[in-house]
C-alpha cells in the first residue's frame, strides 16, 4: 500500500470529524484535494521543484493523525521557552488547537486570532472567502495533502486600518512519537492593517513526526505585515511548511525564514506582488548533523512598479545538506520592476553540501533586477586571527559561523525573537557545548 | 624570556629561515629589520603558531618552554602577542566581544575567574583612550571597515588590554602617518615593564625615534646578518639594504 493509499484509508473513517465537515464548500474541496493526492502522492525528484529534497523515506515511513482527540498533556516549560513576551498567543499541540496554552486576551476590537476550527463555526462565509485562495495553481501533493486532512490552524484577521502594537505568535508544538500534524493558517489584513506574526515550529523528544504547515498570507492595499518563521523542530522529524502570500496595491510584506531543525525540512515561499507593492524575503538556515533543509522562495511581479528584496544565508556542516532555490519571475505588465536577491553559503566541513539555483526570468523590458551567489568556507585567516588571541580553534569556527548568520538575526525587529533565535542559533552549532565566551 | 637558536623554517620546500638565534630577556625589546623577503614576517608567523611553516631545525624557547610544541591558542594565553601586519576583518564577531573572549581565555588559563562585565568595560574604555579610537569601535566588527591606522591602533589596544609577556609587532609601523605612528608607539612605551618583552619587526628605521630598543638585527636571506645596538639602525638607514649585501659577500 503507498503512503497516499494509507492516508487515504486512515481519514475515510476520520473525515467526518474533521473541522468545517458541516459546510458543503468545504467538505468540496477537501474531497477534491484527496482525490488529487490520492493520485500523485507525495513529490517525488522527478518534478524539477523537488529534484534535490527526496522525501522517498515518507513512503516508507507512516505517521498516524492527529484527529478529535484533545492536546495532550504537553512540556509546559518547553513551551515557555519558545514563547515571546508581549505576544498575543495561538498555541497548537500536534497539530489542534490549545486553548489552555493560548493567550488572546485583549486583542483590540475587530481583530480576530483564534483557532481555524472555531473559525470555521463562527466566520464560515469569512473563511470561505479566504482559504485555499492563495496557494499555487498547480498545487503538488503535500498542498492537497494538507487541503484535504488540516485538523486545526491559525486564523488571524486584522480589520482595515488597525495597526497592532505588540506582535501575534503561533507556535506549533509536536509531542506524539510518529504523530502527524497538519494545519492550514490564514492571515489576512485589510486595507491599511498593520501587524506582525512569527510562527514557531517546534518539538519534544528525540521521536519522529511529521508536520505538514500550509499559511495563507492576504495582504490588503496599502496595509503592512512582518511574518516571522522559526523552524526548530526535533531531530529526527520531517517538515513541511508552505508559506504563500498576495499582496495588494502598495502593500508591504516583509517575511523572515529561520531553519534549523529537523531531518527533512523544506519550506516554500511564495509572494505576489500587486501595484507598487514592497516585499522583502529574508532567511537563514544552519544545517548540521545530517540535517536535510530545503528553502524555495519564488516571487511573482504581476503589476507594475513592485520592489522585492531577496537575502538569504545557508550553512551546512558535519553531513548536512542545504538547498535553495530562488525564484523570480517578472511578468509582462510588470514594467518599473525593482527585483535583487543575494544568496551567500557557507560550508563547515568537507561532507556538507549546498545546492544553491538562483532564477530570474524576465518578461518586461524595463526594469531592474540583480542577483548574485556565493558558496565559501571559514576564512582561514580569520580563524588564526581569534586563535592567536587565546580563542581555540573549535570556538573560533563558531564565532565565525555564529557571526555570519547573525547577521541575518540582527535583520529581526521583534527584540524578544531575536533573542529566541539566537539561543535556538547557537544550540544548534557544531559542538554546541563549547563555551559561549563571546557572548 | 624567549630565546632562539639556529631556526630552521621552510614554506613549500622553499627554506626561508636559515639559522636564526636571538636570546631576548625580559624588559628588552629587539629591532628586526630587513628588506622584503628577507624572512621578517615569517619569523613572526612561526613565533604565533601560524599553520603552513615547516620548523626543520633548531629550537625555540619561551620562559623555559618549548614554543614551537604549543598550539597558536595556548602561546596566546602563555602571553604571547603577534600585532598583525594586516589584521583581519570579521565581520559579525564585535570588538569587543572578542576582547572579552581572548581576556577570559587568558584568565581561565591561568585559573582566574571571568572578569567582571562592569570592571571589562571600564578597562576597555581607559585603554582605548589612550589609542584614541572612538568608543564606537568597541561595537562594530571586528576591523570592519577600519583604515589602515585604525586597524594598527585596534591591535594596539588589544594588546594593551591583554598584557602579554612577549609582544611581537610586525610591520606594526607600516603604512602609519606620523601621529598615528606615534600613537602606536606611546602605546608600546606605556606597555614597557621590566618584565615584558617586545620585537619589533619593521621595514623602517623611523619607528625606532619613537621606541628605543635594546638591540638591533638585520636580517636578509633568511639570516641575520648584523646585530647592534640601536645606532645599527641609523647606520642601516644611511646606508640602505645594500649595504648589508656587502656584508654577506664580504662575510661568505
Amino acid at each position: 500500500m503507498s503512503a497516499a493509499q494509507h492516508y487515504v484509508e486512515h481519514y475515510r473513517e476520520l473525515a467526518s470529524k474533521l473541522p468545517g465537515e458541516h459546510l458543503p464548500w468545504l467538505r468540496r474541496l477537501r474531497e477534491e484535494a484527496q482525490s488529487r493526492f490520492s493520485a500523485s502522492g507525495f513529490p517525488s525528484p522527478r518534478e524539477e521543484e523537488w529534484k534535490y529534497t527526496n522525501v522517498a523515506t515518507l513512503e516508507k515511513k507512516l505517521f498516524v493523525p492527529t484527529v478529535g482527540a484533545p492536546a495532550g498533556a504537553t512540556d509546559t516549560n518547553a513551551l515557555a521557552r519558545l514563547r515571546l513576551e508581549g505576544a498575543w498567543l495561538l498555541v497548537f499541540v500536534d497539530g489542534v488547537y490549545s486553548a489552555e496554552h493560548s493567550v488572546t486576551a485583549n486583542l483590540p476590537e475587530g481583530v480576530i486570532a483564534t483557532s481555524l476550527a472555531n473559525a470555521l463555526e463562527q466566520y464560515p462565509d469569512l473563511i470561505e472567502g479566504l482559504l485555499n485562495q492563495v496557494v499555487p495553481e498547480v498545487a503538488h501533493g503535500f498542498i492537497a495533502f494538507t487541503t484535504a486532512y488540516f485538523r486545526d490552524g491559525a486564523f488571524v484577521h486584522i480589520p482595515a486600518g488597525k495597526v497592532l502594537d505588540r506582535p501575534l505568535q503561533v507556535i506549533h508544538f509536536s509531542t506524539r512519537p510518529d504523530g502527524l500534524s497538519v494545519t492550514r493558517n490564514l492571515v489576512a489584513l485589510e486595507q491599511n492593517a498593520e501587524a506582525s506574526l512569527v510562527e514557531t515550529y517546534a518539538g519534544i523528544g528525540d521521536s519522529s513526526y511529521l508536520t505538514a504547515s500550509v499559511t495563507e498570507i492576504s495582504v490588503g492595499e496599502n496595509a503592512g505585515f512582518d511574518h516571522y518563521k522559526l523552524q526548530s523542530e526535533t531531530a529526527k522529524s520531517y517538515h513541511f511548511g508552505g508559506i504563500y502570500a498576495r499582496e495588494a496595491r502598495s502593500a508591504r510584506l516583509r517575511q523572515h525564514h529561520l531553519a534549523f531543525g529537523g531531518l527533512l525540512a523544506r519550506t516554500e515561499i511564495h509572494a505576489q506582488l500587486g501595484h507598487a507593492a514592497e516585499c522583502e524575503l529574508d532567511g537563514l538556515f544552519l544545517a548540521t548533523g545530517r540535517r536535510h533543509l530545503d528553502t524555495q522562495t519564488l516571487i511573482h511581479h504581476r503589476a507594475p512598479c513592485g520592489t522585492s528584496r531577496e537575502t538569504y544565508r545557508g550553512i551546512a556542516g558535519d553531513r548536512a545538506r542545504g538547498v535553495f532555490a530562488g525564484r523570480i519571475v517578472v511578468h509582462p505588465e510588470a514594467q518599473k520592476t525593482d527585483a535583487e536577491m543575494s544568496n551567500r553559503n557557507l560550508l563547515l566541513s568537507e561532507d556538507a553540501e549546498i545546492d544553491s539555483k538562483p532564477q530570474l526570468e524576465i518578461h518586461a523590458d524595463d526594469v531592474k533586477c540583480a542577483h548574485g551567489v556565493t558558496v565559501g568556507q571559514l576564512d582561514p585567516e580569520a580563524i588564526f586571527y581569534l586563535e592567536s588571541r587565546g580563542v581555540d580553534e573549535p570556538t573560533a569556527r563558531n564565532m565565525l559561523t555564529f557571526a555570519f548568520a547573525n547577521e541575518m538575526v540582527e535583520k529581526i525587529r521583534l527584540s524578544s525573537l531575536k533573542r529566541l533565535v539566537q539561543s535556538e542559533l547557537l544550540s544548534f552549532l557544531p559542538q554546541s557545548d563549547i563555551r559561549k565566551d563571546w557572548l | 624570556m624567549l630565546k632562539i637558536e639556529n631556526l630552521h623554517v621552510r614554506v613549500d620546500d622553499k627554506p626561508i629561515l636559515k639559522g636564526i638565534s636571538l636570546d631576548i630577556r625580559p624588559g628588552e625589546v629587539h629591532a628586526i629589520m630587513g628588506p622584503n623577503g628577507s624572512g621578517k614576517s615569517t619569523l613572526s608567523h612561526v613565533l604565533a603558531g601560524r599553520a603552513g611553516y615547516e620548523v626543520t631545525d633548531g629550537t625555540v624557547s619561551y620562559l623555559g618552554r618549548n614554543l614551537l610544541e604549543m598550539k597558536p591558542e595556548e602561546r596566546a594565553r602563555e602571553g604571547v602577542f603577534l600585532a598583525f601586519q594586516y589584521p583581519v576583518e570579521i565581520a559579525g564577531v564585535s570588538n569587543i566581544y572578542l576582547l572579552k573572549a581572548a581576556l577570559n581565555a587568558i584568565r581561565k588559563h591561568r585559573g582566574l575567574s571571568e572578569v567582571d562585565a562592569m570592571d571589562f568595560l571600564k578597562l576597555v574604555k581607559e585603554k582605548i583612550k589612550a589609542v584614541n579610537l572612538d568608543e564606537q569601535f568597541l561595537y562594530r566588527g571586528v576591523n570592519e571597515g577600519f583604515s589602515g591606522g585604525e586597524k594598527k591602533r585596534n591591535e594596539i589596544l588589544q594588546m594593551a588590554v591583554l598584557e602579554p609577556s612577549l609582544c611581537i609587532l610586525d610591520e606594526t609601523d607600516s603604512g602609519l602617518d606620523i601621529d598615528a605612528l606615534k600613537l602606536v608607539a606611546d602605546g608600546v612605551n606605556a606597555l614597557r615593564s621590566a618584565d615584558r618583552s617586545f620585537i619589533l619587526v619593521t621595514h623602517y628605521q623611523r619607528l625606532l625615534n619613537y621606541i628605543k630598543p635594546d638591540q638591533v638585527h638585520v636580517l636578509a636571506h633568511g639570516r641575520i646578518m648584523k646585530s647592534g645596538d640601536a645606532s645599527l639602525a641609523l647606520e642601516l638607514e644611511k646606508k640602505g639594504y645594500g649595504w648589508v649585501d656587502q656584508l654577506t659577500s664580504a662575510g661568505a
